[in-house]
């Protein structure tokens, strides 16, 4: 049993009691809503005539269904108009603060969050929405729920939920130029595979982590549930702190100095006992491309999709499953494959330094004519900062559509989906069956500045070969 | 799919029901319901839309789509069931089909504790075990009596033990799985846990 990590930190601080059944009662800091899993939520508070016990520990925003050509109200999509018009509701009636469109602040929850400065170390953060993790990337302990326990946080603050174990990834050297943190959680969940972390919160650390952006951080603790892990967290440091400080919901003043002070003393202790321990050499990680229908199923740039017989026999059954959804041979080389939409977006990589980074690849250069490619900022204050520095200008100059922030075609809730088999270069998460919107449209995972060069070439390419060292 | 629907309610005991076989490992959720049909502010239209997807590619031969498993209610699945999303909407859509018990060798962690927190009980059972249930179900029709209380399931043929998380178990048998009310009772430490924790007091600046 793992002993004074952070995680376990955190859970003990926010335990509230032990249950009968032996799962705990754990204290949400922090609860964030959006529109597609909170209604059902509402409706049932409401059944069992109950109320929400701490409105100010709960935030919403609107990002599934938003259309990210034209947002003005009502929306086009009736269905659409009719879910947003019951979270603004919900918000209204229960005093719950709402970043609705034209806010300025609204965007992808996990992108909101942390802009904010909501996201804190030391929290408890719970979300109805797998991608919750993302905020663990700021030591705090933070995870998706469903719907019901929605309806529990509302009405208690409080959820019932076993224990995790903690199992450390300590990623030793650093990336190589052109390899990013999406392809270094790629690999790593190509390694252990996509339910290893069942059961498990994924502490990451090491050079390799520590080196990374706070940005970069959030890609990788965002995938954490793609590997099986429900929570993925990184120990705070400097860059945390400099990163909250002065945001909209930052501590201010005297609570600043409390809260760094406070913050400091949250880390897992040197000598502290983790369930699992896994190391990664983060220099041998290449630009890292899916070409399967889970997250786990990747090759680097160089490398050839596996052969069946390569592969364990556990991996084997969805790898069948695989080559033929995708239309891949073993063997076959990921580079150079054709791509039709190029997507750069998404909780995982839609924040400013995941657009920089493509602009940069794209300054000067143009889209294939056979390529249709789009970018859908995180959120619009990341869209407000893009224009500011101009990518805009260079996206819109390369041949990519503008456009505004909402999830998108990572999960395809809105209008922007895949057609038929189309392939897609996507910068999002999840390359599952019929994920993109097509029930036979097929998804290769790789980092935004691989979607650029993958939009510029029409194919799959090494974006080594695009930026200087 | 079911013409009416009850939802589980208190302690569930027992389970009794046909057998459907779902192979597939990493079965997802955006497979179990896909993205497009979230678009709704209550759960009740979702049964006839379950496997949408992949019963359309079938073309009539998913399991669901089956004449023989047409009250089905016990559903055999592989590893890692339920994967990616944590939309309650897939074992809302799964209950609304018909499904009221899953036995999988594994499942994904957020959608086995909605299942929970719907009254849907998920065991499991070595892999080797799971696909020879699997190729019983696909010459023979299998029924079970799921014993909550014991963990066995019996069967005209045979019996065997299931796995089920212990506090899982014990949820099902006092009825305590639907954890709002049980949650509630704490509330004076909850009030206490708020006044506690260092960062209730730095408050959020709006």
């Amino acid at each position: 049993m793992s002993k004074d990590t952070l995680f376990d930190k955190v859970w003990d601080l926010h335990k509230v009691s032990s249950l009968p059944g032996g799962s705990d009662q754990v204290f949400i800091g922090l609860h964030l809503i959006h529109e597609v899993t909170s209604p059902q939520a509402f409706g049932a508070l409401k059944d069992k005539n109950l109320k929400v016990k701490f409105p100010n520990r709960t935030v919403a925003t609107v990002d599934h269904i938003v259309p990210t050509d034209n947002q003005s109200r009502p929306f086009k999509d009736n269905l659409a108009e009719q879910m947003i018009e019951t979270l603004e509701k919900n918000c209204l009636q229960h005093k719950i603060r709402f970043f609705n469109i034209g806010s300025g602040n609204q965007g992808i929850v996990h992108v909101v969050a942390p802009e904010l400065g909501l996201t804190q170390p030391g929290m408890t953060i719970a979300c109805g929405d797998s991608h919750t993790s993302t905020h663990g990337a700021f030591g705090s302990i933070a995870f998706g729920i469903g719907t019901s326990q929605v309806r529990d946080v509302l009405a208690t603050q409080t959820i019932a939920m076993n224990k995790l174990k903690v199992r450390q990834i300590w990623c030793e050297n650093k990336l190589s130029h052109g390899v990013f943190a999406k392809d270094l959680v790629l690999h790593i969940i190509n390694k252990l595979g996509v339910k290893a972390g069942v059961g498990f919160a994924y502490e990451f650390a090491g050079p390799a982590i520590n080196a990374l952006s706070m940005e970069e951080r959030m890609t990788i603790c965002n995938m954490s549930i793609e590997g099986g892990a429900r929570c993925g967290y990184i120990n705070p440091d400097e860059k945390t702190f400099s990163y909250i400080k002065n945001k909209l919901c930052a501590p201010k003043n005297d609570d600043w100095d409390k809260a760094l002070s406070w913050w400091k003393s949250l880390k897992s202790d040197e000598n502290s006992i983790f369930d699992d321990l896994i190391k990664f050499d983060a220099s041998k990680v290449e630009p890292t491309v899916t070409w399967g229908i889970t997250p786990g199923q990747s090759v680097g740039i160089n490398q050839q999709i596996p052969l069946l017989e390569k592969l364990s026999p556990n991996d084997q059954f969805v790898a069948k499953e695989a080559y033929e959804y995708m239309g891949f041979k073993p063997g076959q080389s990921i580079k150079n494959t054709p791509v039709d939409v190029c997507f750069i977006g998404s909780c995982t990589n839609g924040r400013i330094s995941d657009l920089r980074v493509a602009a940069k690849v794209l300054k000067d250069k143009k889209v294939s004519k056979t390529v249709k490619a789009f970018v859908v900022p995180g959120s619009e204050k990341v869209a407000a900062e893009a224009k500011q520095e101009g990518l805009d200008k260079i996206f819109k100059k390369s041949g990519f559509q503008w456009r505004e922030p909402g999830c998108s075609m990572c999960l395809a809730m809105n209008s922007d989906k895949l057609i038929g088999n189309q392939v897609s270069a996507s910068s999002s998460n999840r390359n599952f069956k019929g994920r993109q919107g097509s029930p036979t449209g097929r998804t290769l995972l790789m980092s935004p500045a691989m979607v650029a060069a993958a939009a510029i070439k029409g194919k799959v390419s090494d974006v080594r070969e695009f930026i200087n060292k | 799919m079911k013409s009416e629907f009850t939802p589980p309610i208190g302690k569930i005991l027992q389970i009794s029901g046909k057998c459907i076989s779902l192979i597939g490992n990493d079965i997802d959720t955006d497979r179990i319901i896909p993205a497009r049909f979230l678009k709704c502010v209550n759960f009740d239209a979702l049964g006839k839309s379950v496997f949408e997807d992949d019963r359309k590619t079938l073309k009539g031969r998913h399991p669901l789509d089956l004449e023989d498993n047409k009250n089905a209610s016990i559903l055999i699945v592989n590893s890692n069931f339920g994967c990616g999303s944590s939309r309650e909407h897939a074992p809302q859509a799964l209950m609304r089909w018909g499904i009221k018990a899953i036995i999988g060798e594994s499942f994904a962690e957020i959608f086995y504790s909605n299942c929970i927190a719907i009254g849907i009980p998920c065991f499991t059972l070595p892999k080797k075990l799971i696909q020879d249930i699997q190729s019983y179900i696909d010459k023979k029709s299998l029924s079970l009596e799921i014993d909550l209380k014991n963990s066995l399931a019996k069967s005209k043929d045979f019996n065997f033990c299931l796995e089920i998380k212990e506090s899982s178990r014990k949820m099902f048998l006092s009825g305590e799985w639907d954890a709002t009310a049980t949650l509630l009772e704490n509330s004076k430490l909850v009030e206490r846990k708020s006044k506690e924790l260092p960062y209730i007091k730095f408050g959020y600046d709006f």
